[in-house]
């Protein structure tokens, strides 16, 4: 089947659906990759490198008459997508909940429309989840726009001219996007804080070296579904205000990523609290796309208010369109490969597949959004298995049979003792007490030492030539010769043990 | 000649020495003294026996000597590291024939005459001390033989074997009682060929039973029976030198039984009962209903994995030695270190197929023996290592030990490598390890699978690095 990438046709978007690495990795799965002229320029990927990589380079008409499957990054605008027809797969970012004409106008082309928005987020679909990737870049991005329009160092410094405080960063909402975020700035030397209503990802914040901000109320828990946040209580939302309100008279750089799927990103920072950041503070608000975080972020503009640059662009990815349009062509490349199970180039959409079926959002001529709820992962998994089995009683140690073995013991003992004579009773002195000299010795030998200590002692316990010794002067040259075997064999094992023993001691070193 | 005073206090100074040879072996500063404490100590015996007792046939006895110790010494010299469990099973079995021989011999020699309860007791003696050696004798043999792969490392299983090794001891039991009375009235010669070759079918029987991974158990309980032959026979010769030494290797190689058995959570008989993992069925079937997908990686991301971590774990077993890939992960290590990467390697104890198997691996490979560590020693770091690489193990890095209450190896220390951010798994085939469990740890998220010989594939991880 052929695959076509057209260059992306939203205003100021660099990014493109694959890069000459992935389109490599797809003609391994027996696909064959048309590319339009052009379409990776923005993001520095030329023409000649897709060529080198095995492409074709075509025109855009071309790309969406001949190819079986088209990818792309944005979801088709304007009359982009008039060509789909049936028998077509599309592939891209769509979401379908926010675009209803548009889902009704891909499904009437009959072609199946893959939304990658839409792949479930479950460990699985991990590797193909495009949101993630994306949210990456944008809390990486979201730092280095902050540093940007912040006048000062991240790190502090003693030096010469004087000492230079360090920028203390404010990440609300840790997930994907924040916690790259407050990788970046941790890594720039900030010291970095971050609040989220979810207290599972409390070890993951710690985890990075970062704060995280306890909101001192009653345990309620943020977790929604697929991993992202719910709408919280009133209380707790004025709790959390009250928090923010007194962080905003301290921190410089201010980075929220709250985001609730389906409806208006929460408002979590008031023009009261912008009002009381000091000058030069900086806000980047990575939810602009749905309103924003911040009472006064414009969509896609900087601007300075009440001293504040607040930054609201929603094109971040696709300002580190390299980077972006790598990890996304990856993640098209996952998907494509569960699509292609006999890896021939013939992709198959089994609606089986709880991954494939969330993906797919329209296929011969019906929607088929919004898919069936996904199972979820982690922590709801665990508590609808069944409690485990009530251990079993430990069985109380029979006091019968130490006893016993004891009582056992010392009749044995007793009884070696009334008939053995004196001269066997010495030896057998000899032998107990040897026994617990060993016992001890043992004991303190280095694991690492075991082997060497299996040949020392195969060695030693050849000291049964001399048994042989003394018979071997015996008149019975039967006797001599059985002796003189036995004095061949362990002395091979006497030089063989003490030397190879020495070889592998030599071999330890520091 | 010398005065038997002389010869005693020469084998109170060789016993002495022996005790300071194995005490010797508690760390690696001193083990290369200890050695040479042994072998003085074995010089100072040979010595005082062949001056103090020795009356004739010096020649063929210095010839038996000079062989025996060419063959040892080229033995020593030859054999390559992944090979010594083989060479000291081979070892063990020399020292089973010697006390077999040894007793043979004494019985033969009627030099000296006994009466009465000393006769019985001798004779008691001389029995035990052939039974032991021949045990020790077949069962280091078919040891070696497994070892070295001349014999399947599958357990052999007789049907009703557990009766049969019953009715050998009763047997040989009872051709005792026979050997002492008989041998009271002159003979008894059947009865102890009888019980020899009881003794080495017993032997043979036990060791086949028992599958290869439990080989440490058995090359450790074979090193305690060497000692234990050996002792015998000093009680058969009045030889405090022979009960002492006998005593000491007896009680080595009892407690590193006793380690590998508890680093596996079995008991003892249940290892020499042999048989593991084909009676659970039970436990089968759970742990395969929570497959998953295994992601598998490639030795260019093992490279950059490897290359951005700061605190890397090695967990070798068995596997490694097979492929002989020890010196590889040493480059790799040096590359890493170079890179200022914390390498370090974690060791269970029963990896390999030999107490200590592993550390005598990566010591040939000039691993520093400071970066290896045993188990109990980092298995609380693996939250902060960033990459675990496994190679060639299986059943140690299991977590079903501790998760699966009804698995067979649940109780089982092991090393919870699945703790840190990524563990990258270096296997042939998903095959199940030896335990014949599912490993849920190739399913979990942060597993990564790199499927190939773990040589070949280093060299190529070592290549990209």
């Amino acid at each position: 089947m052929k695959i076509g990438v057209p260059s992306e046709t939203h205003p100021g978007e660099k990014r493109v659906a694959t890069t000459p690495d992935v389109a490599k990795e797809l003609a391994k799965l027996g696909f064959s990759v048309a590319v339009e002229t052009g379409a990776g320029d923005a993001s520095s990927y030329t023409d000649d490198a897709y060529r080198a990589a095995g492409c074709d380079i075509v025109s855009a008409a071309d790309v969406w008459r001949d190819s079986d499957i088209i990818l792309k990054v944005r979801a088709p605008e304007g009359g982009e997508s008039d060509g789909l027809r049936a028998g077509q797969t599309l592939i891209s970012f769509l979401w379908p909940a926010q675009n209803p004409k548009l889902l009704d106008k891909l499904t009437k082309t009959g072609a199946t429309v893959m939304a990658m928005d839409s792949v479930p987020r479950i460990s699985r679909a991990q590797k193909m989840d495009a949101l993630s990737s994306m949210a990456n870049i944008g809390g990486y991005r979201a730092v280095v726009e902050a540093a940007q329009h912040f006048g000062r160092f991240f790190t502090g410094q003693i030096t010469a001219a004087g000492k230079v405080p360090p920028a203390k960063v404010l990440v609300i909402g840790a997930g994907v996007a924040g916690l790259a975020a407050i990788g970046a700035a941790k890594s720039m030397g900030a010291i970095v804080r971050s609040f989220d209503t979810r207290p599972e990802v409390k070890e993951q914040v710690e985890s990075m070296d970062a704060e995280f901000l306890m909101l001192d109320f009653a345990d309620e828990d943020g977790s929604g579904e697929g991993g992202y946040a719910k709408v919280m209580s009133e209380e707790f939302i004025a709790a959390e205000m009250a928090l923010f309100a007194e962080q905003a008279k301290d921190v410089d750089i201010v980075i929220t990523t709250a985001l609730i799927p389906g409806k208006p990103a929460p408002r979590l920072w008031t023009a009261e609290m912008v009002a009381s950041m000091k000058d030069g503070s900086v806000i980047v608000d990575l939810a602009a796309e749905t309103g924003g975080n911040c009472e006064l972020t414009q969509k896609d503009k900087v601007i300075v208010e009440h001293g504040v640059t607040i930054i609201g662009y929603t094109d971040l990815p696709s300002r580190l369109a390299a980077q972006a349009s790598q990890l996304y062509a990856t993640n098209l490349r996952h998907l494509l490969t569960d699509l292609t199970p006999a890896k021939d180039g013939n992709i198959v959409v089994d609606m089986e597949d709880e991954v494939i079926r969330g993906a797919t959002v329209c296929k011969d001529g019906e929607t088929t959004w919004p898919p069936p709820a996904p199972k979820l992962s982690a922590a709801p998994k665990q508590a609808a298995a069944a409690p485990p089995p009530p251990a079993p009683e430990p069985a109380k140690p029979s006091v019968f049979g130490p006893i016993a073995a004891l009582a056992i013991g010392g009749l044995a003992l007793f009884g070696l003792g009334a008939v053995a004579p004196p001269s066997f009773m010495a030896h057998f002195t000899v032998f107990v007490l040897a026994c617990f000299v060993g016992y001890m010795v043992i004991w303190n030998v280095t694991p690492a030492l075991h082997t060497p200590l299996m040949s020392v002692t195969n060695a030693i316990s050849s000291i049964i030539i001399i048994g042989a010794l003394l018979q071997v002067s015996s008149a019975s040259s039967l006797i001599m010769w059985i002796a003189a075997f036995t004095v061949l064999i362990t002395s091979i094992n006497i030089a063989g043990g003490f030397a190879v023993t020495r070889r592998m001691l030599e071999m330890f070193r520091k | 000649m010398l005065s038997s005073g002389i010869v005693t206090v020469a084998y109170i100074a060789a016993t002495i020495l022996f005790i300071l040879a194995l005490g010797g072996l508690s760390n690696q500063e001193t083990a290369r003294r200890g050695n040479w404490y042994g072998i003085t100590g074995m010089a100072i015996a040979l010595l005082a026996t062949v001056f103090g007792v020795v009356t004739q046939h010096y020649g063929i006895l210095v010839a038996a000597l000079v062989i025996g110790g060419g063959i040892g010494m080229l033995l020593a010299r030859r054999v390559q590291m992944t090979q010594m469990p083989e060479l000291v099973a081979i070892l063990h079995s020399l020292v089973g024939l010697a006390a077999v021989a040894v007793g043979f011999a004494n019985f033969m020699d009627h030099s000296t005459v006994l009466t009465g309860v000393e006769k019985t007791i001798h004779d008691i003696e001389t029995y035990l001390g052939i039974l032991i050696g021949a045990v020790t004798f077949s069962g280091s043999v078919i040891a070696f033989g497994k070892l070295s792969g001349r014999i399947g490392g599958k357990p052999l299983l007789l049907p009703a074997r557990h009766w049969l090794n019953l009715g050998l001891l009763i047997a040989a039991i009872w051709f005792g009682r026979a050997f002492v009375i008989e041998s009271a009235a002159g003979g008894g010669m059947t009865p102890l060929i009888v019980m020899t070759v009881i003794a080495l079918l017993f032997g043979i029987h036990m060791v086949m039973a028992i599958g290869g991974a439990d080989m440490p158990v058995v090359v450790s309980m074979l090193n305690s029976y060497s000692g234990w032959a050996a002792s015998a026979t000093g009680f058969m010769l009045s030889n405090d030198l022979l009960i002492v030494t006998g005593a000491l290797v007896g009680s080595s190689g009892a407690i590193l039984s006793y380690i590998m058995c508890r680093a596996m959570n079995r008991k003892f008989l249940n290892v020499i009962a042999g048989g593991f993992g084909t009676g659970g069925g039970t436990s089968a079937s759970s742990g395969d209903a929570e497959q998953g997908e295994v992601v598998p990686i490639d030795a260019q991301e093992t490279a950059a994995l490897l290359a951005g971590a700061k605190e890397v774990m090695i967990i070798p077993g068995y596997g490694m030695a097979v492929a002989q890939a020890q010196h590889t992960v040493f480059e790799i290590t040096k590359a890493l270190r170079a890179k200022r990467v914390n390498v370090r390697f974690g060791i269970h104890p029963v990896a390999g197929r030999m107490p200590g198997h592993m550390n005598v691996l990566l010591a040939e490979a000039k691993v520093p023996y400071d970066i290896v560590f045993e188990m109990d020693e980092i298995n609380d770091d693996f939250p902060d290592v960033d990459v675990s690489v496994v190679i060639g193990a299986n059943d140690i890095v299991n977590p079903s030990a501790q998760e699966v209450p009804d698995s067979p190896i649940a109780g089982m220390p092991v090393l919870e490598c699945w703790k840190g951010d990524t563990t990258i798994v270096l296997k042939r085939s998903m095959a199940t390890g030896y335990a014949g469990v599912q490993n849920p740890l190739f399913f979990k998220e942060n597993t990564r699978m790199l499927f190939g010989d773990a040589k070949d594939t280093l060299d190529a991880v070592l290549k990209a690095l």
